[in-house]
């Protein structure tokens, strides 16, 4: 029988509360980033990037942007006839069914789709983070410490510590102990929310865990200290580089004009290992006769006649004459009218901000929802 | 939708005042417009128009044309039921012979359950709806419907076949030697039946006047039922290096822009996973269209950009055309320029062109003081 070495999961459920209204009508690894990208094509290119051809996407809340988007997976490369990737939502079967409970029960619920392609490890992933990086390293280093798990782990600065689930690590790298936001944190290595498994071992842990009436079915909170417990090997795997969980909507605006940075350590411009993103067949952009455009980023289909500065400008807007737009993300489609002042903002896709209009007040960041037309000054969030 | 209709693409070409240009590849890849191909014109127009057939002819040095075309997923040709046929990408005599390239392939046009073609070229540049055009083919049942557009006559229409009509129809054929002072230009694309066709490359063969079945068609209008449809939009044809540049300069009005790129349709090209471009502090851009994947700090201005293009500080580019992936050093000086392919212009150079004539730096040139 044909079988894959490795295949990941991606978690894509969750709904991103925090994120407001970028949230509303969209899951969170679907919201758009970086003027040509939706989150989750960070991780569907790293997975292209890292030969990994198999890759089941667990979606819940709000997929259907998110189906869409991942299509049969062209775009990364993943439309293949053994593997690809494969959108799996829960379903009911024989016993009834069941909504995915946490991060470890969706797994659980797709035992059948992982046998099926009976591989030696899963990756577990996140659809909502933003990074780049190779997988085969991690594996090679699980493959080397002959772990059961492997967390990929970075190092955070020790006074924010407290904000992340902490890895506490013998000198080789081994985990003797998983602290979810600790007050008092030992380590500064936090958990990326990236797991190599080996799958015999996996297998085992979801199905006791299963058994567990109190647990909360989450890698986090169950799995992973029960493995501990039950004296399973576990190791950090350091990551050096960018990695961004963009939860919130000041972590979504920081994460974009992270982009815009000189020293920016997400480089999308090095060509081996490009992020893919869905290509929607628009015309070049057009930066008109008295524009000025500065320090910014901008794609396909954009029509600039006004002032752009330090923002990240989306397929498909305009931005008319003596408008200004500055320190703001605007998302796809939304119409800048002539003279209006968008300032630290992030106007929704397709919005529309009227003639002379002023949003936002360059302290706060204000959040303009989806088609939302704004005829009134908005100066606060 | 055009169910009955398959598309044939015929690309021998005149390259002789374009060979600058055209050194790697046929007229139809030459890049344009920062992020197309010529091509994408008018295999998007068939598409668009529900043409879901489509053979295209080709001749020599055709690598640069198969990589962007691939297997025709951009335009929704990669099918099980008709698609893209591509053909004779390797044949070396084919100049100016398109029958010779049909003789080899007539089980193509057997085979297909299609009973009527468009036959177009791809150098005139053009966002048509080929729907109306049919309608209107068929309804008037003439043998061949000729599109052509009434130009005053500039230079970018020299060489060009000239429609001589009297009442709708055809009587004659000419070249446009640059007298008149508008013309009816030919826009090379015709409508016919997949048995008109058949029989004209039967003739072509067996009677040894004409080599192509264009040239057919333009030799016997009094024989057969051919006439014509005006074609009101905007028209660019690339025969020249300098008509080249008027097209591409043409594309920066926004109106021309906005009916090329979208009027009855999208206009679809091979994606390259380009990042955003990027601006730095510093850059100054005006009146420009850029594509994608470039980083700029320098001047931009009444220029095209394309694709992975790196413009340095203190870098000046004024009405000229870049193709993808060059590099522009620092302080360089770029006026009516046309750099293809992976061109690399090291600091400091100054290169200035004419406003007609315009300098092409041949692709991976590498340009030092």
């Amino acid at each position: 029988m044909r079988k894959k070495e490795i295949i990941a999961m991606v978690l894509a459920g969750g709904q991103g509360t925090r994120l407001k209204s970028l949230t509303k009508n969209n899951a969170k690894p679907a919201v758009p980033f970086g003027g040509k990208y939706r989150i989750i094509d960070f991780v569907l290119s790293n997975c292209a990037n890292s030969d990994i051809d198999t890759v089941g996407v667990l979606t819940q809340y709000q997929p259907l942007i998110l189906n869409a988007h991942i299509g049969i997976g062209m775009t990364w490369d993943l439309d293949r006839k053994f593997g690809g990737v494969r959108i799996l939502p829960p379903y009911q079967h024989e016993a009834g069914g069941n909504w995915y409970k946490g991060t470890a029960d969706a797994i659980y619920q797709n035992m059948n789709y992982i046998d099926y392609y009976n591989p030696e490890y899963v990756l577990v992933l996140s659809g909502d983070h933003i990074y780049k990086m190779d997988y085969n390293l991690m594996l090679d280093y699980h493959k080397e410490k002959n772990a059961d798990c492997t967390i990929a782990v970075i190092e955070v600065p020790i006074e924010e510590a407290s904000r992340f689930g902490i890895m506490n690590t013998h000198e080789d790298g081994r985990i003797y102990e998983f602290e979810e936001k600790p007050k008092k944190p030992k380590s500064n290595l936090a958990s990326m929310g990236i797991y190599i498994f080996n799958w015999n071992k996996l297998k085992h842990f979801l199905k006791e865990d299963q058994k567990d009436p109190t647990s909360s079915n989450d890698f986090g909170k169950n799995v992973i200290p029960r493995m501990l417990k039950e004296g399973a090997k576990l190791y950090a795997y350091k990551f050096e580089g960018y990695w961004k969980d963009v939860g919130t909507v000041e972590s979504y605006w920081e994460a974009n004009m992270d982009l815009l940075k000189e020293d920016c350590q997400l480089d999308l411009y090095e060509g081996v290992s490009k992020i893919y993103a869905v290509d929607y067949s628009l015309p070049p952009q057009y930066i008109g006769p008295e524009a000025a455009v500065e320090n910014s980023m901008i794609v396909d289909g954009c029509t600039v006649y006004g002032e752009v500065r330090n923002s990240i400008i989306s397929r498909g807007v305009f931005i008319g004459k003596n408008a200004v737009v500055k320190d703001s993300v605007i998302l796809q489609d939304a119409k800048i009218e002539d003279g209006a002042v968008v300032l630290k903002s992030i106007v929704g896709n397709g919005a529309r901000i009227r003639e002379g209009v002023t949003v936002g007040n360059g302290k706060e960041i204000v959040l303009i929802p989806e088609k939302k037309d704004v005829k009134e000054n908005i100066l606060e969030g | 939708m055009l169910r009955d209709y398959m598309g044939v693409i015929l690309l021998n070409e005149d390259e002789s005042n374009i060979r600058s240009l055209t050194l790697n590849r046929p007229i139809a890849s030459i890049p344009i417009f920062g992020r197309y191909r010529v091509i994408d014109f008018v295999l998007s127009n068939m598409v668009n128009s529900g043409i879901t057939n489509v053979g295209i002819f080709v001749e020599r040095n055709s690598r640069s044309l198969v990589d962007h075309i691939g297997t025709g997923k951009p335009w929704d040709l990669n099918r099980k039921i008709d698609g893209l046929f591509i053909f004779n990408h390797t044949l070396k005599r084919l100049v100016q012979e398109d029958v010779n390239a049909f003789k080899y392939n007539m089980e193509y046009f057997f085979r297909s359950k299609k009973e009527k073609v468009v036959l177009s070229r791809s150098r005139m540049i053009c966002n048509i709806n080929l729907e109306e055009i049919a309608q209107e083919h068929e309804r008037s049942g003439a043998d061949v419907t000729i599109v052509y557009k009434k130009v005053n006559n500039d230079e970018m229409f020299l060489n060009c076949e000239v429609l001589n009509i009297e009442n709708g129809k055809v009587i004659g054929v000419g070249k446009n030697l640059g007298m008149g002072d508008t013309i009816n230009v030919s826009m090379e694309i015709f409508f016919m039946s997949k048995e008109f066709l058949i029989q004209a490359i039967y003739k072509c063969m067996q009677e040894g006047i004409c080599s192509s079945v264009m040239e057919y068609v333009y030799k016997h209008v009094r024989n057969h039922d051919v006439r014509v449809y005006e074609f009101k939009g905007y028209l660019g044809c690339i025969n020249s290096v300098s008509s080249y540049y008027k097209v591409s300069m043409d594309f920066l009005n926004q109106d021309v822009m906005q009916e090329l790129c979208s009027k009855n349709g999208n206009i679809y090209t091979k994606s390259y996973d380009s990042p955003p471009t990027k601006y730095l502090n510093g850059c100054s851009i005006t009146n420009s269209i850029i594509a994608s994947g470039s980083i700029i700090k320098g001047l931009v201005s009444n220029s095209i950009i394309g694709r992975r293009v790196i413009i340095e500080e203190g870098a000046e580019v004024i009405d000229s055309i870049v193709f993808s992936r060059c590099i522009i050093g620092k302080n360089v000086k770029l006026k009516n320029v046309i750099l293809d392919k992976n061109v690399i212009i090291e600091d400091d150079k100054v290169l200035i062109g004419d406003n007609k004539y315009p300098i092409v730096i041949e692709k991976g040139s590498r340009i030092h003081l």
